[in-house]
């Protein structure tokens, strides 16, 4: 079965570059790209959601439907 | 599939106001799936707060909210509660107002057993007003009025909440973001006073003072910290040295809640004519 990729979606408006999230991804999915956050590598995502339920700014969203 | 946060939030009032990776957003999400697992009706539920970064909540949350003086959360609840005994009351504040510019009202409403649910934000610090001490502030770190470290022994949400009469008291952090609806839920679900103490990160005004490098630092130290409370059960005293019990920490289920008492002297008043 071919793996689904979710889509991170990061709000540029709301993000405050605090790096939680891409401290605390598993799997090192995510990157800081000069003040805000950004995807640097979706094929590793495991969908587990810590980047979403840590995020103090309502920033970032992992839709996997 | 992503949660949906919208649906509880005021439109146009994002982003908060809150510092970078301030804990405080991190709370707010958990009551905000806590509400949501609840059922919780909009019309029906009630936020109150006093003066704080952590009182700025309400500001953000799509419901009945009230915005008080400082400290007074808990006695412009009470009298909400009161007057609408139907009503989900919940108090959301900082440690400083909680339980020092409010420490009064906080130990009452305890004592009374009111059917309320009051989340504290124990950033340590009194965030807003410039990195204060405040009476949980641990002894020897750094606030602004304390620059060669705090002289004060701290307070211990928990045990004050325990010994004045609260009958739920639970423990959670802001590391442990899956935890703190969980326990929002059954602190609203139980019929009484119940206390949620969440620890938190300040880094502006707290985390730069003493040393801690960056927020993931602050978020580490909550970690390492935090003992659930089954787990310390097989814990010798030695090991639990320095640690602090998370989970639900207290329950009395015996004590009757303050709405359904006084409902009876309105009966034995009315009876009386």
């Amino acid at each position: 079965m071919e793996k689904t990729l979710p889509i991170i979606e990061i709000n540029e408006k709301y993000c405050k570059g605090c790096h939680i999230c891409v401290e605390f991804c598993p799997k090192d999915v995510l990157e800081m790209k000069g003040f805000y956050v950004s995807v640097k590598n979706l094929e590793a995502c495991i969908k587990c959601m810590q980047c979403e339920l840590r995020c103090p700014d309502f920033a970032i969203k992992v839709i996997t439907d | 599939m992503a949660f949906e946060y919208e649906k509880w939030l005021r439109p146009g009032k994002l982003p908060h106001i809150w510092c970078p990776g301030c804990g405080h957003g991190i709370v707010m999400k958990g009551l905000i799936r806590a509400m949501d697992t609840l059922k919780l009706k909009k019309e029906e539920t009630a936020i109150l707060s006093g003066i704080g970064c952590a009182s700025r909540l309400p500001g953000y949350i799509d419901c009945c909210t009230l915005h008080t003086a400082h400290g007074r959360a808990a006695a412009f609840a009470t009298g909400l509660k009161m007057a609408r005994p139907e009503m989900n009351v919940i108090l959301v504040g900082g440690d400083g107002d909680g339980t020092a510019i409010g420490g009064n009202h906080f130990i009452h409403a305890c004592r009374r057993n009111i059917d309320m649910t009051y989340i504290i934000m124990n950033n340590y610090i009194y965030g807003m007003t410039g990195g204060q001490f405040s009476p949980c502030t641990p002894t020897g770190h750094k606030a602004s009025t304390t620059p060669y470290g705090n002289p004060d022994p701290c307070f211990d949400i928990v045990e004050l909440a325990k010994g004045a009469g609260a009958t739920f008291v639970a423990r959670g952090t802001a590391f442990h973001a899956n935890q703190i609806d969980k326990l929002i839920v059954e602190a609203v679900q139980h019929k009484g006073f119940s206390v949620v103490e969440i620890l938190d990160d300040c880094p502006t005004t707290y985390g730069r003072r003493n040393k801690f490098k960056s927020v993931v630092e602050m978020m580490n130290r909550l970690k390492e910290i935090a003992v659930p409370v089954k787990a310390a059960e097989k814990m010798t005293a030695e090991q639990l040295q320095g640690k602090v019990l998370t989970g639900v920490l207290y329950k009395d289920v015996t004590k009757p809640e303050y709405t359904a008492e006084y409902a009876k002297v309105i009966e034995r008043a009315k009876a009386s004519k």
